[in-house]
């Protein structure tokens, strides 16, 4: 049991034993995991699981019997130009989110920091977050109506200003369709990292601004010298997140070009979808899933020992 | 900053309207053409052009058509059930994590938070199998089980650390006045997490006012959807009328753009939970 000099000494309640003793805190360790552990248990880990042994399966789904048929699937994977494609667009879709992204939230950062607490400022701040509001859905939506070649609004604006060459039906043209998505990412996500770039800023202490401004070193070097190095773990952030969101990239592109035209804009993620569902193909579909854990799962874990190591070395 | 240059003001004005245009300009293109009539777009007239004919019918006809409010209660019966189970079950989890010792904790806290970067498409293909297996398919509460199960990762991840802040003496005292470690999770590790829940409440209700994939695969009825699928279907049977199109895309982006207007810090708050850590 708990005596008071236990929770004195150790601040904690609850010792685990080998073979728990069903004491209170044993029961209450118990209960009050059980809800998670059941939920993420039944909707998580176990699906990960069915997802690599139906990998093995020949399977519509809906069959009584499945056809094992041991590695078929995974070396078709290897084999799969498509499921190539829609990696290498994976690939496209997170360099290029990064790239964008980052170096305009922090602008935007940067522009909101200097315009302080000036009305106009705090009016900008709250308009540009509302890409964020919305579902990429609906934003998927709006986008295929603002890409529109006939009812949209990129074509007459290229028109507007002399471009006419540029235009272009954008997400019917394979070389296009893919960076048009990508624009749309980028225009959703990077208030996200503006906002949280702005945070950052933020808390950087007035007096290293004022001493560093005092000393001659201007607006633009406070930035690039003394800010930007502070706030370099919070873009290490930005980027790991920004990573992982890329590669789990579904609705946007579902909603805009279900991948096509001709695949040019295929991810993983949607090519499994369609592969499962659509197709009736449960067992290769699973393939694709559980390949795509293995790739987010590995780069992830290579992005923490990345950052681990470079933060000891710092 | 005390001295303000005028040259500089203006320039930073100059680049903050520059992109006020583009992050604001497809809402002012989604509300106005709402506002327009269906063929208004055919009769070759500029886009941008303010309607020619500015009319309510749009937007009246998607709110007294009666479905639009189905979807709504769907999606607020849903998200709402979800979010609160998600708090309970999260904040649960986190205090056995931020305060108990025993040897599965950390392994155990670790295996959830690997949850964090776990792709939702993963586990489409069984859950969906399981859904109709148990007789859930093409119901509301189908969603129920993923909606929670996929947001507790965070929601734990960012509780425990509300609860870690919690001073021993507190809880020290509430021992010696004879509180159990049950009532002490009631009466005083919850209240004391005020904060932490509400921002984790923001942040899982947006996230699940806008999902979309489960509920795709999982639901097929139309009343039993929920709103981003509803849109969703809506455009593809209306592909044709772009101006109702965008003024049911207005009416459902509206709820969160009001929220915000009305509780900014707390929504970038919670928006921002994700990455604070």
């Amino acid at each position: 049991m708990n005596s008071v000099a236990h929770v004195r000494e150790t601040g904690q309640f609850g010792r685990w034993r080998l073979l728990p003793r069903l004491n209170a805190d044993t029961l209450t360790i118990f209960l009050f995991l059980l809800p998670t552990l059941v939920l993420i248990g039944i909707f998580v880990i176990w699906p990960i699981v069915n997802s690599f042994q139906l990998s093995f399966y020949k399977w519509n789904g809906i069959a009584p019997t499945r056809e094992f048929i041991e590695f078929d699937n995974w070396s078709r994977l290897l084999r799969d130009d498509i499921f190539v494609k829609a990696f290498r667009n994976n690939l496209v879709v997170v360099s290029l989110s990064i790239a964008i992204q980052m170096p305009i939230g922090m602008g935007l950062a940067v522009l909101l920091d200097q315009g302080g607490r000036f009305f106009l400022f705090r009016l900008f701040k709250t308009i540009y977050f509302f890409p964020m509001l919305m579902s990429s859905v609906a934003i998927g939506i709006l986008f295929k109506y603002i890409y529109d070649p006939s009812f949209g609004l990129i074509n007459p604006a290229l028109e507007a200003v002399g471009l006419d060459s540029w235009t272009r039906a954008w997400l019917g043209n394979t070389d296009t369709s893919l960076y048009a998505v990508i624009a749309v990412i980028c225009w959703q996500y990077t208030p996200f990292y503006m906002v949280l770039f702005l945070a950052a800023l933020t808390s950087v202490p007035e007096e290293l601004r004022d001493a560093s401004l005092i000393d001659g070193a201007g607006e633009g070097r406070y930035y690039w010298h003394i800010a930007l190095p502070l706030v370099s773990g919070t873009v290490r952030t930005a980027i790991i997140l920004s990573l992982i969101g890329s590669l789990k990239y579904f609705d946007l592109i579902w909603v805009m070009t279900e991948g096509g035209p001709s695949n040019s804009s295929e991810l993983m993620a949607t090519y499994m979808y369609k592969k499962a569902f659509p197709s009736f193909e449960v067992g290769y579909g699973s393939t694709v899933a559980s390949a795509l854990f293995i790739i987010v799962m590995g780069l992830a874990v290579f992005m923490l020992l990345f950052t681990r190591r470079f933060e000891t070395e710092v | 900053m005390s001295k303000r240059d005028p040259l500089k003001m203006v320039s930073l004005l100059a680049i903050g309207m520059v992109w006020l245009v583009i992050a604001g300009m497809p809402f002012y293109f989604m509300a106005m053409t709402g506002f327009k009539g269906q063929f208004e777009l055919f009769s070759g007239r500029s886009v941008f052009a303010f309607p020619e004919d500015p009319s309510f019918q749009n937007y009246e006809e998607v709110l007294t058509s009666g479905s639009f409010f189905t979807y709504v209660r769907n999606s607020l019966a849903i998200v709402g059930v979800s979010v609160v189970l998600i708090l309970l079950f999260g904040s649960m989890a986190a205090y056995i994590f931020a305060r108990f010792r025993f040897r599965l904790n950390r392994p155990l806290f670790i295996l959830i938070i690997a949850g964090l970067v776990i792709p939702v498409h993963v586990t489409l293909i069984p859950v969906y199998l399981f859904t109709r297996e148990i007789g859930l398919y093409d119901s509301l509460w189908a969603l129920l089980g993923p909606y929670v199960a996929f947001n507790l990762p965070l929601t734990i991840f960012i509780l425990t650390d509300f609860m870690r802040l919690i001073p021993r003496e507190i809880q020290e005292a509430a021992y010696i006045d004879g509180s159990g470690p049950i009532r002490f999770f009631f009466r005083m590790a919850l209240p004391l997490s005020t904060p932490g829940l509400a921002t984790m409440a923001v942040y899982n209700s947006v996230i699940l006012w806008n999902e979309f994939v489960f509920a795709f695969v999982l639901i097929t009825s139309p009343d039993n959807r929920p709103l981003p699928l509803a849109i969703w279907e809506y455009q593809g049977q209306y592909a044709m009328n772009i101006p109702a199109i965008m003024s049911v895309l207005t009416l459902s982006a509206l709820p969160l753009i009001l929220i915000y207007i009305v509780g900014q810090e707390r929504v970038l708050k919670g928006m921002m939970a994700g990455a604070l850590k």
